[in-house]
């Protein structure tokens, strides 16, 4: 059986809650496995974060240097490259640092690599069974992966619930000496904050969310009046901003804001894992689509199989009848 | 600045439903739409704004058969300067870890100061540019969402990472960026300017022509497979509201109104 790992990203001396996510998935993989993290930073905030990681790892890794007060993926890589034994697998985040982290070290540590990970069926010889999604989640695809030269596997985040284990009272074994001189050839400069946009979605409880199925910029005025007839606020997936139809401040999503609205309206948006990576609190959630297939069906409450254009405006002027008649 | 752009012919996810075969091995391909990966075309657009920017030349490559060169015709209409088909029987069925071999291999027979990916295709994987990377050791940044050219051989890129906040990094030529969709706004390219360069000559390259060892890629080299694909069943499933448009608005007012939609 490999010896299985974890990296564990951490800020502000606190581990990143994937971890036990991480953990999870290690047992997935081997149910007797007591997976052993690996944490990189410096300073006391990864003293902190190491300590913590003990409680449920039985052996914690601490790799320090004043060289990874932040996290570059190009030293990390050299740095895990460098300590982890041949054969290992190691479990990353399928987060925008393991997207940067992960491929290149399958290639400098010649192990197999399965990104985006969200289940295990476990392992047969040699063979990690995986499943994965592609096509924006229409369809899911079982991997069969060759861990004999080790391997790196990419979880995505969410998708395995952390267990209950023992208290691990685990040790910290100190890596650092092991290094050397590291070089990148990417400097970080400095992190830039989202501007505030005109309203704040992150606060809204009833949103009126558009996506791709919106078509034209002009058709957005369609989901407006139904968003100020129901009293609402617009927000939006990710192709409306990268078309440049909606401020950047609008978008939900991973790459966007985490919205935590009571009741969520979403209109021809697919419902990759990214988008609803940001919807948190279990909100009342309606899907209009045209596409019966679109994967937001699976996880919406109430589906419209629909064209936006002809029943948003029919649901508006309903809506406003209803108003007009309380009134 | 001499670039290369990697890209990729993919099912068109927003003109299909994706559906799978009979057997349930694959999805069903007859009559999908294709089109080039839309972040690998926000990549093309990056380099030729580069290179308008700076001066230089463009190169898109893909890996693929006679079906896909009609994405680098659809990209040199764009305004690449040139494009180069790798094919050989001996690529199918590669894992990402061999498509980043195949093109490691084209890298290295020319000259380029910056490549460019998208950040990741239909399957999701967002790999090859960063195996890519690794094989050259070049730097690699992820998810990148602006370039700016400074002297002496680096760039500026931003990267796009949670909550809608980007990190600045300074990176050294040469490197590999994977580029993040929204970046810029790729231009239309309309049926003349395809027609403009229905005839140029793009080259091919085999496995020979690589040199290339035909056991190290394909599927006999591939240690990750794919086994089949199946339809996911998450969750319960929505109510699917049935009847006329206004009998749905009026089931859905009286829902929204029950959970608060309603202000």
């Amino acid at each position: 059986m490999p010896r299985i790992f974890a990296y564990v990203s951490h800020k502000d001396g606190v581990p990143d809650d994937v971890a036990s996510e991480l953990l999870a998935a290690a047992r997935k993989i081997d149910p007797a496995a007591s997976p052993t993290a690996i944490l990189i930073g410096a300073g006391p905030e990864l003293d902190s974060a190491c300590s913590q990681l003990t409680a449920s790892c039985a052996e914690v890794w601490r790799i320090a240097g004043e060289s990874f007060a932040y996290p570059n993926a190009e030293l990390v890589r050299k740095a895990l490259a460098r300590v982890l034994p041949p054969g290992s697998i190691l479990l990353v985040a399928h987060d925008h640092f393991g997207i940067d982290l992960s491929p290149g070290l399958s290639v400098k540590t010649n192990s197999s690599f399965v990104s985006d990970v969200l289940g295990i069926e476990g392992l047969e010889g040699n063979d990690l069974r995986l499943i994965r999604q592609e096509f924006g989640g229409q369809v899911s695809a079982r991997v069969r992966c060759d861990v004999s030269s080790g391997a790196v596997i990419s979880i995505r985040p969410g998708a395995f619930p952390p267990q209950t284990n023992p208290p691990a009272n685990g040790i910290v074994v100190d890596k650092s000496s092991d290094l050397g001189p590291l070089t990148a050839g990417r400097r970080y400069l400095r992190t830039i904050v989202a501007e505030a946009g005109d309203v704040d979605i992150t606060r809204q409880p009833v949103l009126v969310s558009v996506g791709r199925g919106i078509q034209e910029k002009d058709n957005l005025a369609i989901a407006q009046e139904l968003a100020d007839a129901m009293g609402a606020v617009l927000s939006c997936s990710r192709p409306v901003v990268d078309a440049n139809w909606l401020d950047k401040s609008r978008q939900v999503g991973s790459s966007g804001k985490t919205v935590k609205p009571k009741v969520y309206l979403a209109c021809g948006i697919s419902g990759s894992f990214q988008h609803l990576a940001g919807i948190k609190g279990n909100p009342f959630m309606i899907a209009i689509n045209k596409n019966p297939k679109a994967p937001i069906f699976q996880v919406a409450d109430v589906g419209i199989v629909a064209d936006l254009l002809e029943f948003l405006p029919e649901l508006t002027t309903r809506i406003r009848e209803l108003r007009c008649a309380v009134r | 600045m001499e670039i290369l752009v990697c890209a990729k012919r993919v099912p068109d996810t927003s003109e299909n439903e994706i559906q799978l075969n009979s057997a349930g091995n694959d999805i069903e391909r007859d009559e999908l739409v294709y089109s080039i990966n839309e972040p690998d075309n926000y990549a093309v657009e990056e380099a030729l704004q580069i290179r308008d920017r700076i001066g230089g030349n463009v190169t898109v490559v893909t890996v693929g058969g006679e079906d896909d060169e009609e994405i680098l015709r659809r990209e040199m209409a764009m305004g690449a300067n040139q494009a180069a088909l790798l094919t050989d029987d001996a690529f199918t069925g590669s894992d990402g870890r061999g498509i980043a071999a195949i093109l490691s291999a084209f890298v290295q027979r020319g000259h380029y100061d910056l490549i460019l990916t998208g950040v990741q295709a239909e399957d999701g994987a967002a790999q090859v540019g960063g195996m890519l990377a690794a094989m050259l050791d070049y730097p690699f940044a992820s998810l990148v969402n602006s370039v700016e050219v400074l002297d002496g051989g680096k760039l500026k890129v931003s990267r796009e990472i949670e909550g809608g906040n980007t990190e600045l990094n300074e990176i050294d030529l040469p490197c590999v960026l994977s580029v993040q969709t929204g970046i810029n706004e790729p231009r239309y390219v309309g049926m003349k300017g395809i027609r403009q360069v229905a005839s140029v000559p793009i080259p091919t390259l085999s496995s020979s022509d690589l040199g290339i060892d035909q056991n190290s890629v394909g599927h006999s080299a591939a240690k990750v497979r794919r086994v089949d694909y199946f339809v996911p069943a998450l969750g319960k499933g929505a109510e699917i509201l049935q009847g006329s448009h206004e009998e749905i608005a009026g089931k859905l007012i009286e829902l929204m109104k029950a959970k608060g939609g309603l202000n």
